[in-house]
């Protein structure tokens, strides 16, 4: 290796991507591909942990027992995929707390859509439907990414998530088949989020800056276009199935192309928030932080614990 | 501050008697009490294991690969190692 | 009170201990402090809505009057919860949340063991299945006991000081009525004044392993088990309930 250029490893790491061997920590890989993947996975990672928080706000309020066990298996579910992708990073030679300090001072960003309110009961069947239907189809194409830690972190997510948009479409069907109250509050909450959840894929592709070498190496597989026209083809009849309307008066079925077509998507509205003026943008980063910083002494306390009885275990030995 | 995080994990499961221990994933814990618990939380919600090992990821010690040349190629040519190398009559079943 | 009123109120208690803990420890849910922990604590709210579920479930046939686990759950007034005291304090910080876990624990672990020979079918066939998890709850809140006990000055401070000012509470544990007396006497419930020694003692253990001081046994607040609670207790249902009482009748 020591003879090899630059060059020449670039060319071998590239081939072995085509030839869909997967890179593992301790493989040679451009200084590019390592900075691409922290920011991108510990993106991810921030958002399934900034994501726990607009739902948690729902435990304690959760109308039966089971929808209150569901809803926090679910959470919880989401501390475990932040937990599994901030050690993907940390494969990649970045720590936990280094990737976390860089969400607590806002210097990361986490997926917008965690910077909108869950204002009522039928928000958790919205985001469960959506926001995680959306989701799933990103995280099922990163099942495939070239590098291996990621992939595999994403396979068990995939796994774990399979429940998480079915309860949610399980609560929007409860509620469209319950009261008047019940069905607004449903329609009412999918009018919210119909759009914030499309643009969960990000702008559209000739608007987005890393998308083709992010292609090339494999750690995103389709375009951001084509992952978002098969969620609405999926989503549409799932609407229209239980008797919803979707907030988009140009949406029409295209019998050539088998396509949905849909309007044009509010991305003023979009960079207004990613810009930090969501409605709850300030909110999520304070509760993170009031998080880490109350729990402080109990991380110290743990650490200086092991580290006696560490020493108390040398003196015996 | 990166003074007080937790060391690192690897977490093995063995997920039904019978099977060899596999790697699951890593997490933080301060002890190893901390980290077989963690451990159970984390990674068999689901049922996934009837055993946990735990090791701190900084006593690993793995092979680099640069060295994958040297040390895995040479017994690709050893296919004598193998079975299918040798031939048998037909109708010898069993073997 | 009939045998039958008293092992309703019996199993109230129980249950409505596992419900209003459980809904407490949720509201860690996202605010943990570490994710490993955040996992952790919901797993135990989770046990706990579980074992509610159950509970509340059998305590509703036993009453009679039609009405399921979620209307038991959500739709009682103040006074007919019958939870102690104890399991509605506030989280306050991890201290007091991990205080009041392992008071609990311990003593949720002994009424399970003895209630494994209970006469009743129903309450033997939960107490089985809450024992495995009430195990793991109260060894992982002993050994965070023993970490925050014996970690740096400030958690030892601060864990000794939460103990102290919540072990008022930990009395009504214990605290026998005639609901108590009846189901002993029937071969339903447990001995308390048989499982507070061997409370004492266990605290006891994990305590000094901590390196604090067991609090003194003082004064000791008493009634939740009879419907009178503290002050905290109306802010838990007026949210746990809200949906049920904004949108009353309908299926979630």
């Amino acid at each position: 290796m020591l003879n090899k250029t630059i060059e020449q490893l670039e060319q071998e790491f590239q081939a072995k991507i085509d030839a869909e061997i997967k890179i593992e920590p301790k493989d040679w890989m451009p200084d590019a591909y390592r900075k691409t993947l922290v920011r991108q996975i510990s993106q991810h990672a921030h958002s399934e942990v900034v994501g726990m928080l607009p739902e948690g706000n729902w435990i304690s309020r959760a109308p039966s027992l089971r929808r209150k066990a569901v809803l926090l298996a679910k959470v919880q579910d989401e501390a475990g995929h932040g937990l599994y992708l901030y050690s993907a990073v940390e494969t990649l030679g970045t720590s936990r707390d280094q990737t976390i300090e860089d969400l607590l001072s806002g210097k990361a960003k986490y997926s917008s859509i965690f910077n909108y309110p869950a204002l009522t009961w039928a928000d958790m069947g919205a985001i469960g439907w959506l926001v995680d239907g959306a989701a799933i189809m990103n995280q099922v194409a990163l099942c495939r990414a070239s590098y291996g830690p990621y992939a595999r972190a994403m396979v068990r997510i995939c796994k774990e998530e399979s429940f998480h948009q079915r309860q949610g479409y399980e609560i929007i069907c409860t509620l469209m088949k319950g009261t008047d109250a019940q069905r607004q509050m449903a329609q009412d909450a999918v009018n919210r989020f119909w759009w914030p959840a499309l643009m969960m894929f990000g702008p559209s592709d000739t608007d987005s800056p890393n998308s083709a070498q992010s292609m090339k190496w494999k750690i995103k597989r389709f375009s951001n276009d084509d992952l978002r026209q098969k969620f609405v083809n999926a989503t549409v009849p799932q609407a229209h199935l239980i008797g919803l309307t979707l907030p988009d008066k140009d949406l029409k079925f295209n019998e050539a192309t088998g396509n949905w077509e849909f309007g044009e998507m509010p991305w003023d509205e979009f960079f207004n928030v990613v810009k930090g003026n969501g409605p709850c943008n300030k909110k999520r980063l304070r509760d993170r932080n009031t998080a880490h910083d109350n729990g402080a002494w109990v991380r110290e306390a743990a650490l200086a614990h092991a580290e006696k009885r560490a020493e108390r275990q040398r003196k015996a030995s | 501050m990166s003074s007080s995080e937790w060391p690192l994990w690897e977490v093995f499961i063995r997920s039904k008697q019978g099977l060899d221990h596999k790697h699951a994933g890593s997490l933080r814990a301060a002890d190893a009490e901390m980290a077989i618990e963690n451990a159970r939380d984390v990674y068999t919600r689901r049922s996934e294991g009837v055993s946990i090992w735990v090791v701190e990821s900084k006593y690993i010690t793995a092979s680099s690969p640069e060295d994958n040349a040297s040390f895995f190629e040479p017994s690709d040519s050893k296919i004598y190692r193998h079975p299918t190398f040798y031939e048998v009559p037909d109708g010898i079943e069993h073997m | 009170m009939t045998k039958n009123e008293a092992l309703f109120k019996y199993v109230t208690r129980i249950g409505d201990n596992s419900l209003i803990l459980g809904q407490r420890l949720s509201e860690w849910c996202g605010h943990g402090p570490v994710l490993e922990e955040d996992i952790a604590l919901t797993n135990t709210a989770l046990d706990l809505i579980g074992q509610a579920t159950s509970l509340l479930k059998y305590a509703g046939e036993l009453e009679g009057k039609g009405r399921n686990e979620d209307q038991f759950a959500f739709l009682r007034y103040e006074h007919e919860y019958l939870n102690c005291l104890l399991v509605e304090l506030p989280n306050t910080d991890y201290a007091y949340t991990l205080a009041r876990q392992f008071l609990f624990d311990h003593f949720n672990y002994l009424m399970y063991q003895e209630l494994l020979d209970t006469d009743d079918k129903q309450l033997a066939a939960i107490a089985e299945k809450s024992l495995k998890e009430v195990t793991y709850h109260r060894r992982r809140s002993s050994e965070w006991m023993i970490r925050l006990g014996d970690g740096t000055q400030e958690s030892h401070e601060r864990i000794q000081f939460a103990l102290n000012d919540i072990w008022e509470y930990s009395g009504e544990l214990f605290e026998a009525d005639e609901v108590d007396q009846m189901m002993l006497d029937a071969g339903i419930g447990v001995n308390l004044a048989k499982i507070k020694t061997e409370w004492h003692k266990n605290v006891a253990e994990v305590l000094e392993a901590a390196t604090m001081t067991k609090p003194q046994d003082d004064f000791m607040q008493l009634g939740g088990k009879n419907g009178i609670h503290t002050e905290y207790m109306g802010y838990i249902l007026a949210e746990m309930q809200y949906m049920q009482r904004a949108y009353p009748n309908c299926e979630w």
